[in-house]
């Protein structure tokens, strides 16, 4: 993660919140996740795509979501952000938001569609996947930045938001005269930047970024998360990163919560995920790409197949794939809690933690 | 086909058996008010594939690696330059010259959901591509052949023969994809991002399939990727491309480890890396790919460089032996090299990488070059 680097000076509306790097020592929580469960289809041949998970984000702070392509870590947020396209259903759960004054927390899932529609983008913005083709073709990017302030700021004039749409563009590091381009006169980076533009264009104060930059080339992804990290840096609000790229994420994330089958099996600050992994998978995950530096490192993968969702094993759902089974791993299905190093702020969904079994040496580091 | 034109020479260990000397390919932008305008996807590309031998060419994309691998695969004719089947240029076409060509080179591609139709089974597909290349493989015969392909991408045949591909993880496709190319016996496996559309976990394990049909079969691999990573990781060679233009080749662990280009050393200082979170500089060389239907004149990457002089917007730098392993097309080399700064044109000023630029490391002596007329 780049030092600050903070170009212009007192520029930020809010206080910025100071740089909480790991730990999230104290922070005032943002969103709250409890319980939430998201089925996908009706009865019998329901698939559940997310069973019970708890999270929490802090202010200022940036948690990533990890894990392989049908995990669940989509789902999670579209869940919590009421988004989730049909047949999506959420089915238990609730979502505490925390407003800025101070109030009590407010339950997203049972908020009105009135007061839901005011606060989306407003206070959650999200940057979707593959978000460079979700601007309107036909449309310069300026007047599509106007609209999402016109619907939340009806009483502003059109020279404020033309305005705004000009500083948020010069924000992202695109010259305002873009503003009278249309999508196809840009780059696939620069739309992307359009739709982080787009996303700040209120100042949330939680912004949800699903896989941002898969679709970019490594150069422009470094550039792109520079300038959300010093955006961050000035304008103080959360995010939420996912990304199947945890080689990424370790570098970008303060926290990360390594989801599989549907469930957090790991959350820990980056640097305990990266260098003492404490669940199995979270291993197997971390020695699954090469890396660039440092001396070569034999490389494992996971043996087996990502898990399917509609029949998953008895217990862990990972024991399948798992080189640390035990006999009672097939009936009891682990809980996240504590390590067996009863390490503070880190939590781990894994039976060898549990009293009485020796923790492997490569998750005892 | 049991009758046989030209049978396979009996190729050793690390013969070159696919070679491209001077590649180019550009397609013609399409439209009334074009003006016969072309996009330079290839131009000048050179590439030896060995036998047991993984190559990687790396480059964002756009940059013509896909384009590189669909040329050698005979998908497109190319513009200019050869193709060289054990020294013999390729020019077939179509039909059955075509047919023993594509025997001999198989390419997988990056999509497994797409390249197989949903329609068909495994032994469809697979059967398919033994009888097309082994005329009269019936009965006992094609059952033994199929079961020893499934058995050299590492599944189970009585477990996934009958399956459709619906019914397979993205891995398990891929691999079927690999024993489809491999029903051909060929002598060069063209992956074009074999692993960029697998999830993370199983990615390692398709790799070393690979390298493990290398191994074996001595099947030489041209592996196509935007993930230097992993070109370190799997990869004997390395080749880097910048906008159709090679920009430097040389052994992966060097490459990797001492990028010599300007361009590399971006892209490998671009790369997540979870072990230095300092996140040191790594914001210089900003900007984006050129324009490729109007390249920019030298070397295509000197809007971006931070190093360009005039001559480097003017003359297209040439491939730098910089050591008996590596080459690198950058004129902050040539005054190192011998003979690179008669390649340059009389009194250029050329770019001085500074503390960027790496040793240059010749085993034969290395001659004066002459230095008059040259400003450094």
């Amino acid at each position: 993660m780049s030092p600050a680097v903070d170009t212009t000076p007192a520029s930020s509306p809010r206080p910025a919140t100071a740089r909480t790097r790991a730990e999230g020592t104290g922070a005032r929580p943002i969103l709250e996740i409890k319980d939430l469960a998201v089925d996908y289809g009706y009865g019998e041949n329901r698939v559940k795509a997310l069973r019970g998970v708890n999270l929490t984000l802090h202010e200022g702070e940036v948690l990533g979501l990890a894990g392989e392509s049908g995990c669940g870590k989509s789902t999670l947020v579209y869940g919590a952000t009421r988004l989730l396209p049909p047949p999506g259903l959420i089915s238990a759960g609730e979502v505490l938001y925390h407003p800025a004054d101070g109030s009590a927390p407010i339950d997203l899932l049972r908020q009105s569609d009135a007061d839901l529609r005011a606060g989306r983008w407003q206070d959650i913005a999200v940057v979707f996947q593959g978000a460079m083709n979700s601007l309107n073709p036909v449309h310069r990017i300026g007047r599509q930045l106007e609209d999402a302030i016109k619907a939340h700021r009806p009483k502003s004039t059109g020279k404020e938001r033309e305005a705004r749409s000009r500083e948020l563009l010069e924000m992202v590091g695109i010259s305002a005269e873009r503003v009278r381009s249309y999508p196809h006169q840009l780059s696939g980076g620069m739309r992307q930047r359009v739709m982080i533009a787009m996303a700040l264009a209120l100042e949330p104060r939680v912004l949800i970024m699903d896989e941002p930059t898969t679709a970019l080339d490594v150069v422009m992804q470094r550039q792109i998360l520079e300038q959300v990290q010093d955006l961050r840096d000035r304008l103080g609000f959360a995010v939420i990163f996912i990304t199947h790229d945890v080689s990424l994420l370790v570098e970008v994330a303060d926290r990360i919560a390594i989801m599989y089958a549907g469930e957090i099996v790991e959350e820990a600050s980056a640097s305990d995920v990266y260098r003492r992994p404490r669940h199995p998978y979270s291993y197997g995950l971390l020695h699954s790409f090469p890396p660039l530096h440092g001396p070569r490192r034999e490389l494992q993968g996971i043996p087996g197949s990502p898990p399917d969702l509609q029949n998953l094993p008895s217990g862990c759902p990972f024991r399948v794939r798992c080189k640390h089974v035990m006999p009672e791993c097939a009936d009891v299905h682990p809980e996240l809690g504590r390590t067996a190093f009863d390490e503070p702020r880190r939590e781990v969904a894994c039976l060898l933690h549990d009293a009485g079994h020796q923790v492997p040496e490569e998750l005892s580091v | 086909m049991s009758d046989e034109k030209n049978p396979p020479p009996t190729t050793a260990r690390g013969d070159v058996v696919l070679e491209a000397v001077g590649l180019t390919k550009h397609f013609p932008v399409r439209g009334l008010r074009s003006g016969g305008a072309v996009v330079h996807a290839v131009d000048g590309i050179d590439l030896e594939l060995r036998s047991g031998q993984v190559v990687a060419l790396v480059g964002e994309s756009g940059s013509g690696k896909s384009t590189v691998a669909r040329l050698l695969a005979r998908l497109y004719p190319q513009t200019s330059g050869d193709i060289l089947l054990h020294g013999k240029p390729v020019t077939a076409r179509r039909g059955g010259d075509f047919r023993r060509y594509a025997r001999r080179v198989q390419m997988i591609f990056q999509d497994p959901f797409g390249s197989l139709n949903p329609v068909h089974t495994v032994r469809y597909h697979l059967t398919r591509a033994l009888r097309i290349h082994h005329k009269g493989l019936r009965g006992q015969a094609l059952e033994t052949a199929l079961r020893e392909l499934l058995e050299r991408v590492h599944l189970t045949p009585e477990r996934y023969i009958d399956k459709f591909p619906h019914e397979l993880s993205g891995g398990q496709r891929q691999r079927i994809a690999i024993a489809r190319a491999l029903a051909a016996d060929p002598e060069v496996l063209l992956a074009d991002e074999p692993i960029s559309m697998l999830d993370v976990s199983i990615r390692v394990g398709i790799l070393n399939l690979l390298q493990d049909l290398r191994d074996r079969l001595g099947i030489a691999i041209l592996y196509i990727t935007h993930d230097i990573a992993s070109a370190r990781y799997f990869a004997d060679r390395t080749q880097v491309m910048y906008a159709g233009r090679p920009v430097e080749a040389g052994d992966s662990e060097s490459v990797t480890q001492e990028p010599a280009h300007p361009y590399t050393q971006l892209l490998v200082r671009s790369a997540p890396d979870p072990d230095d979170l300092s996140g040191a500089d790594r914001n210089a060389g900003r900007g984006e790919p050129p324009n490729m239907v109007r390249p920019p004149a030298g070397c295509r990457f000197n809007p971006r460089c931070p190093f360009a002089t005039d001559l480097c917007r003017e003359v297209v730098p040439p491939l730098l032996p910089i050591s008996p392993q590596r080459s690198v097309a950058c004129w902050g080399y040539a005054a190192q090299v011998p003979g690179g700064l008669e390649t340059a044109p009389a009194g250029a000023v050329l770019p001085d990488l500074g503390s960027d630029a790496v040793p240059v490391q010749l085993t034969e002596t290395v001659h004066a070059a002459p230095t008059q007329g040259v400003t450094r």
